[in-house]
């Protein structure tokens, strides 16, 4: 523009990235057909297509969606992490509850279901169902808590200025999050039920199924900010990437909260 | 600024971050949609015409059923209606652009692969979703629907789900951080209004959508249990989570054209709105009831008496909030100037025959009425006043209102006046009959039927091809405007909303300076 803008809305150039992150969801969700197609009809040939198909798919999505994530990156860093204008800052904010609002909404619909089943059958957990001892689940609620402890003291490290525990901590979140993971493909591997034997195992797996593929999702968003704060991004004052990864963190300890409660202790 | 977009090539609108091209795009991609879906509707009626079996195969005929509620839903309506609110929304509000100009770039080009998954379960093995578009399962469990067609529609309406949810977030954030100065919540136009309600109600039911949609798609792939009784599941569970978006749906469709005639009436009659914040409260009611009244849709489900009772009670307490709406325009237009422009036409056509579609939702919504009507043609006619006479002829006053401001073009007012009315005419032709087909018994989704209903289904095919025929004067009419229509000028219809104060067509980021509101 011209003359100098007298907002401090964010009014990006075009950018090729959000329209290749939509074609990487379009490849993944036809090759998600192919599979299925090609699985019922014995079509080894179609088979592989498809599995490619859902590979490419998969690399244009991350490659459209980490540009994007770069560029954001770049810009907050061109910007300078001083002076955020307040409309930005308040936009991002906003954006991040509204999407976590939204994943709430989207987990209701799987404890629903939870609770609709198990009120819906007179014996539950079913008969038939041997149900996974509790110890395992009581440590990953221990690393879980621990988590939202250690990145909340990486919180107060960063508005105190300690970069040093900032990055210690932030890291050892992280960690506490792919142990968790770890425990949990340990339990899968452990379980005498699986997805598809009645509906235990199908609430069982797709609630905890989803609040892993979360938990991974968490944890990458705090290995890039482990990645950043090495390099020296946020100031003491401005550091909205922190919160909307502590946010989401917190997020996903509190759905697991409600699994432990609800699917495995009670 | 001009020289910025000088170059506009298929990769420009690919890349584009304008508020203003992205929603043009969507209204241009639901035009198609609509006469695509239109060509199903045509089918279904093509196929009614006579009872015994002429034109399509049972088989196909569920299929269009399904697929042409499906197109009109999530592909015509309402991203019709996003069109018009990431055009007009930043803009009303006094702002250069959406909160998050690329996410709203996502929001409209995932589009394209929805529809395309949508369009390709037609001519996979097997056919597409033949169960309607409520997709009850048993119908779309493995064993009813084998073909992958029903997944494709699930991925489909995942995508579409996703680009609706981000949207929301876009819509919600833009209303609430980047008013201009001086405008508070209670200075917005009540399209704002309307648009902060409606995205609201995306951003809370969409994701139980998609919950219910990835439970019957583990369902049909992954031998789970959800919906299946052998291992312990409950179709009657997907009724619950389908339902829970599916009502709200309606009004995120409705919601909008509220917006838009709370827009045109004032304007046309030259007074203010009546009972501004009475509009604005109604709007939050109606979105708040809508989200508890859900198992209306299922009362002869085998649901406990209490629980219909209360969900009688909960859906006729809509009829509070909706009539207030409808008294405030009448309210708005008495004593006025009234101008009888076809956006006027259009928004007074609305009042009158949403208000039919009201009125036979109070009725469904008694409960042992629902019981004798349940799943008839009663149901059919009345959502179809609901989304026909009320969301669409919404838009086509939307369309007429502020395509001058779009194109700096009026659209030909005597063409517009025949579209009106033809429109009008062939509109009741279509639907009231289906009242009495209801009240007589005739069921829906069915592709053969008694031949004592033929004369209802005549008139209603004959006002079908009519009405789809007409709908190709306002496609004439536009194509014809955008190139040699009159020139509007800045504020064609004498509007007092921000819109008004700046250039037809608008330039890039719409202010020079931001506005400053008294």
């Amino acid at each position: 523009m011209s003359h100098t803008q007298d907002h401090d809305f964010h009014v990006p150039k075009p950018s090729i990235w959000p329209p290749v992150s939509c074609l990487g969801a379009g490849l993944m969700a036809f090759a998600f057909v192919m599979m299925v197609a090609t699985k019922s009809a014995d079509m080894p040939w179609g088979a592989l297509y498809a599995q490619i198909t859902m590979v490419v798919g998969l690399l244009t999505l991350v490659l459209g969606a980490g540009k994007w994530w770069c560029m954001l990156i770049k810009e907050s860093r061109e910007r300078g992490y001083d002076k955020v204008p307040k409309v930005l800052d308040l936009a991002n904010r906003y954006g991040m509850v509204f999407f976590i609002a939204s994943e709430v909404m989207f987990f209701a619909a799987f404890f629903i279901a939870y609770f609709y089943a198990s009120t819906f059958n007179i014996v539950w957990p079913p008969s038939n169902i041997e149900v996974l001892s509790i110890e395992l689940p009581v440590i990953n609620t221990l690393l879980l808590l621990s988590s939202g402890a250690t990145i909340s003291w990486a919180h107060h490290a960063l508005i105190k200025g300690d970069r040093k525990t900032l990055v210690r901590y932030t890291l050892l979140t992280a960690v506490l999050g792919f142990i968790f993971l770890g425990l949990q493909m340990l339990e899968y591997s452990h379980a005498a039920f699986a997805f598809d034997s009645g509906i235990y195992g199908s609430a069982f797996y797709l609630l905890t199924g989803f609040h892993g593929f979360h938990v991974f999702v968490g944890s990458v968003m705090l290995l890039v900010l482990y990645k950043r704060l090495k390099k020296g991004d946020f100031s003491q004052k401005h550091h909205f990437y922190f919160e909307g990864a502590a946010w989401y963190w917190h997020f996903v300890d509190v759905v697991w909260i409600g699994l432990f409660l609800f699917v495995y202790a009670l | 600024m001009a020289t910025e977009t000088a170059k506009k090539g298929f990769l420009h609108y690919l890349t584009t971050v304008d508020h203003k091209e992205i929603g043009k795009m969507y209204l241009i991609s639901a035009l198609i949609f609509f006469f695509i879906g239109g060509a199903m509707a045509w089918m279904i009626r093509l196929e009614l015409f006579e009872p015994g079996q002429q034109l399509i195969s049972p088989d196909v005929f569920n299929q269009m059923t399904a697929m042409h509620a499906t197109f009109m839903i999530f592909f015509a309506i309402i991203p019709g209606l996003v069109g018009f609110g990431n055009y007009f929304v930043p803009i009303m509000v006094g702002s250069p652009d959406m909160a998050f100009p690329r996410l709203n770039n996502w929001s409209f080009w995932v589009m394209p692969f929805a529809g395309a998954l949508m369009l390709g379960s037609l001519f996979v093995e097997g056919g597409s979703n033949a169960a309607g578009w409520t997709i009850y399962p048993p119908l779309t469990d493995k064993l009813y629907s084998p073909g992958v067609g029903v997944d494709m529609w699930i991925l489909g309406v995942h995508l579409a789900g996703a680009s609706s949810i981000l949207g929301a977030i876009n819509f919600i954030v833009t209303i609430l951080n980047m008013r201009a100065p001086g405008m508070s919540l209670f200075k917005m136009p009540l399209f704002v209004w309307s648009w902060l309600v409606t995205a609201w109600l995306m951003l809370i039911a969409t994701p139980v959508l998609a919950g219910a949609i990835t439970m019957l798609l583990t369902d049909r792939n992954f031998g789970t249990s959800f919906f299946n009784m052998a291992g312990g599941g409950d179709p009657v569970l997907f009724q619950h989570i389908f339902w829970f978006y599916s009502h709200p749906a309606v009004y995120i469709m409705i919601l909008p054209a509220f917006g838009m005639i709370s827009e045109i009436i004032p304007t046309f009659s030259r007074k203010k709105l009546f009972g501004y914040s009475a509009m604005v409260y109604s709007m939050a009611t109606i979105a708040a009831l809508g989200l508890i009244v859900w198992a209306h849709h299922m009362y002869t489900v085998g649901m406990d008496l209490v629980a219909q009772t209360i969900f009688m009670s909960m859906t006729m307490l809509i009829a509070v909030p909706t009539g207030v709406k409808v008294f405030s325009w009448m309210a708005t237009m008495w004593g006025g100037r009234l101008e009888f422009t076809v956006a006027m036409k259009y928004a007074i056509g609305f009042i009158a025959l949403f208000t039919l579609g009201g009125l036979s939702g109070v009725m469904l919504a008694a409960v042992p009425v629902d019981y004798m009507v349940h799943d008839t043609y009663f149901v059919v006619a009345h959502i179809h006043y609901v989304f026909v006479a009320g969301s669409f002829m919404g838009l086509m006053a939307g369309l007429y209102y502020w395509f001058p401001k779009m194109s700096g073009r009026k659209l030909c007012e005597k063409l517009g006046n025949w579209h009106f009315w033809l429109t009008f005419v062939t509109l009741n032709l279509t639907f009231f009959p289906m009242h009495f087909l209801g009240l007589m018994g005739m069921p829906r989704r069915i592709a053969d039927y008694n031949p004592i209903w033929t004369d209802m289904n005549q008139i209603a095919t004959i006002g079908a091809i009519g009405f789809g025929l007409v709908q190709l004067l306002m496609v004439y009419n536009v194509i014809r405007a955008s190139k040699k229509g009159a020139v509007a000028g800045d504020n064609p219809w004498e509007g007092d909303t921000l819109e008004w104060t700046i250039s037809s067509p608008p330039t890039a980021h719409n202010f020079e300076k931001l506005p400053v509101v008294k």
